[in-house]
C-alpha cells in the first residue's frame, strides 16, 4: 500500500506551550484514521499540522510526497489535494450552496464553470442535498450545512480527506446524517483522517485508531484492539469515562 | 426676512456649489477609498515599516482638524515647493480633494481594517484549505464579507465627508457653503440663507442614508427575509 502521509518526530509549541511532543505515525491510501482522545490532548493541532494550517515547529510531515515542513514546497498546491472539513462548517454565508462548492475549482483554474457546475450537482446529489443548491448557508441545519461543507471539499477531488470534529457543532439528531455520508465516503477509498468524539463511529468506520493523550499518540491499533483490548492505562481511563 | 426671495434669488448660486459640493466630495471619498484600502493593507502587512508610516499618517489626520489640514495644503505647501519651483500654482479645486481624500482615507482605513478583522478566521482557513492563496482568499472571501460589514461605517464615513466639504469654504473653494457666504454678503439676509443652506445638505445626506438602507437590505443573504 501506499504511504499518503509519513509523519516524523513532529513537535509544535504555541508560544512556549508544547501541544505536540513528538509524533510518529504513517497513513496509508485508503486508511479510514479516526483520532480520539481528551479534549486538549492535540487531536485538532495534530490534524492542522498535515494540511500546514498550523505551521509545525520542528519534524517532518510528508503528504503526497510532498514535504510540506519545507518551505520550497508551494502548499498552495499540495492543499488542492487535502480535503478539509472543519466543525464549524465554515461555508462561506455570502455565496449560495451551489456557489460554495464551485468557488475553488473554478478560482483555481481546476474547471470550468460548466464542468464545476456538474460536479456541484453531482455531489449535492451525493450528499442529498440537490434540492438546496440556491439556498444560502443561513438557511440550512447545522447537518445540511456539514454535508454541503464535504460537498465543497470533494470538488477538488482531494484523495484525502481531514475531519476536524465535524459532528461536534451539530445537534444530536443530526449527527447521523452527516456520519452517513463520511461512511460512503470511506467505503469509496477515500483516505480519511478523522478527529471525532464519535466513538461508535470510530469502531465501525476506521480501520486504524490512535489514541493521543499529553502531545502524542498514547496507543494506536485496530478498533477491536484499542476498544476492546487497550493496553495502555491512560487508553482505558479515558474509555471508561466515554463509554 | 424673505424666504421666498431669498429662495428664488439664491437658488441658482447654491446649485451652482451644490456641483462642487458634489463633485469634491465624490472625488475626495473615491481617493480616499483607493488610499483607505491602501493604508488598511500596509497597517496589516508583516512589514515594520510599513505598518510605521500607516501609523503616522493616521495618527497625523487624525489628531488635527481638518480645517488646519486645509491651509496647509493650500497655503503652506505651495509656498514651501515655490521656493524649488516658482512657478507652481495650487487651486482650491485640488487643494480641496487633496484634503477630503486624505482625510477619509485615514478614517477608512480603519473602517476597512475593522471590517476585514470582523471575518471569522475560519472563513479563512477554509478557502486556504481548499488551496486558494493569501491573495485570492483576501479577494474571494474575505474583503467581500468585509465589505458588507462596514457598509454602515462607510456611509457614514461618505456623510461626513460630505459635511466636511463646507470646512473647504475657508480656502476659498466656491462650493455651497461658500456661495452662500457670498449671497449673504450682498442681501444681508443671514437667517434665511443660512436655513436654506442647512436644508440643503439636509436633503442630500437624508437621500445618502436612504440609499445606505437599500444597499444594506439588497446586500442581504438570505433571500427569505426574516427579519
Amino acid at each position: 500500500m501506499k504511504e499518503k502521509v509519513i509523519v516524523k518526530d513532529l513537535h509544535k509549541y504555541f508560544g512556549k506551550l508544547e501541544v505536540l511532543t513528538g509524533i510518529d505515525t504513517v497513513i496509508y491510501e485508503g486508511e479510514v484514521v479516526c483520532v480520539i482522545g481528551p479534549s486538549g490532548s492535540g487531536k485538532s493541532t495534530f490534524l492542522r499540522c498535515l494540511n500546514k494550517l498550523e505551521d509545525v515547529t520542528s519534524g517532518t510531515v510528508i503528504v503526497d510526497d510532498y514535504d510540506i515542513t519545507d518551505k520550497k514546497v508551494d502548499i498552495n498546491k499540495v492543499r488542492e489535494n487535502i480535503g478539509m472539513v472543519f466543525q464549524q462548517f465554515n461555508l462561506f454565508p455570502n455565496m449560495t450552496v451551489k456557489k460554495n462548492i464551485m468557488m475553488a475549482p473554478v478560482t483555481l483554474k481546476k474547471m470550468t464553470k460548466e464542468e464545476a457546475s456538474d460536479k456541484a450537482d453531482e455531489l449535492l446529489k451525493r450528499v442529498g442535498l440537490f434540492e438546496k443548491a440556491e439556498s444560502y448557508p443561513g438557511e440550512l441545519s447545522g447537518g445540511q450545512q456539514q454535508r454541503v461543507a464535504i460537498a465543497r471539499a470533494l470538488a477538488m477531488n482531494p484523495d484525502i480527506m481531514l475531519f476536524d470534529e465535524p459532528t461536534s457543532a451539530l445537534d444530536p439528531e443530526m449527527v447521523g446524517e452527516v456520519l452517513e455520508v463520511m461512511k460512503d465516503l470511506a467505503k469509496q477509498g477515500m483516505t480519511m483522517i478523522v478527529v471525532t468524539h464519535e466513538m461508535g463511529f470510530a469502531r465501525e468506520v476506521s480501520d486504524r485508531v490512535l489514541f493521543m493523550d499529553g502531545g502524542v499518540i498514547c496507543e494506536e491499533g485496530t478498533p477491536e484492539q484499542v476498544f476492546l483490548n487497550p493496553q495502555q492505562e491512560r487508553t482505558q481511563d479515558f474509555l471508561r469515562k466515554v463509554l | 426676512m424673505d424666504f421666498g426671495r431669498v429662495i428664488s434669488e439664491a437658488t441658482p448660486l447654491l446649485l451652482q456649489g451644490f456641483r462642487y459640493t458634489v463633485i469634491v466630495s465624490l472625488i475626495g471619498i473615491a481617493i480616499g477609498i483607493v488610499i483607505g484600502l491602501f493604508v488598511c493593507l500596509m497597517n496589516m502587512s508583516k512589514s515594520r515599516i510599513l505598518r510605521f508610516i500607516a501609523g503616522i499618517y493616521i495618527w497625523i489626520i487624525r489628531g488635527t482638524p481638518m480645517l488646519v489640514q486645509s491651509y496647509v495644503i493650500f497655503f503652506g505647501i505651495p509656498q514651501l515647493i515655490q521656493t524649488f519651483i516658482p512657478e507652481f500654482r495650487l487651486d482650491a479645486f485640488t487643494a480641496g480633494i487633496i484634503t477630503l481624500s486624505l482625510n477619509a482615507g485615514a478614517y477608512l482605513s480603519e473602517i476597512f481594517r475593522s471590517g476585514i478583522q470582523a471575518v471569522p478566521k475560519g472563513q479563512t482557513e477554509a478557502s486556504r484549505s481548499l488551496g486558494l492563496s493569501q491573495t485570492q482568499t483576501m479577494i474571494k472571501v474575505v474583503l467581500p464579507q468585509a465589505f458588507k460589514i462596514t457598509i454602515p461605517s462607510l456611509v457614514n464615513q461618505f456623510i461626513i465627508s460630505v459635511k466636511d466639504t463646507s470646512i473647504l469654504s475657508a480656502i476659498g473653494l466656491a462650493e455651497l457653503t461658500n456661495m452662500t457666504k457670498q449671497y449673504v454678503g450682498k442681501s444681508f439676509q443671514f437667517f434665511a440663507s443660512y436655513v436654506y443652506l442647512a436644508a440643503f445638505y439636509l436633503v442630500f445626506v437624508s437621500l445618502l442614508m436612504l440609499l445606505s438602507k437599500y444597499i444594506e437590505k439588497r446586500l442581504k443573504y438570505e433571500r427569505k427575509s426574516n427579519s
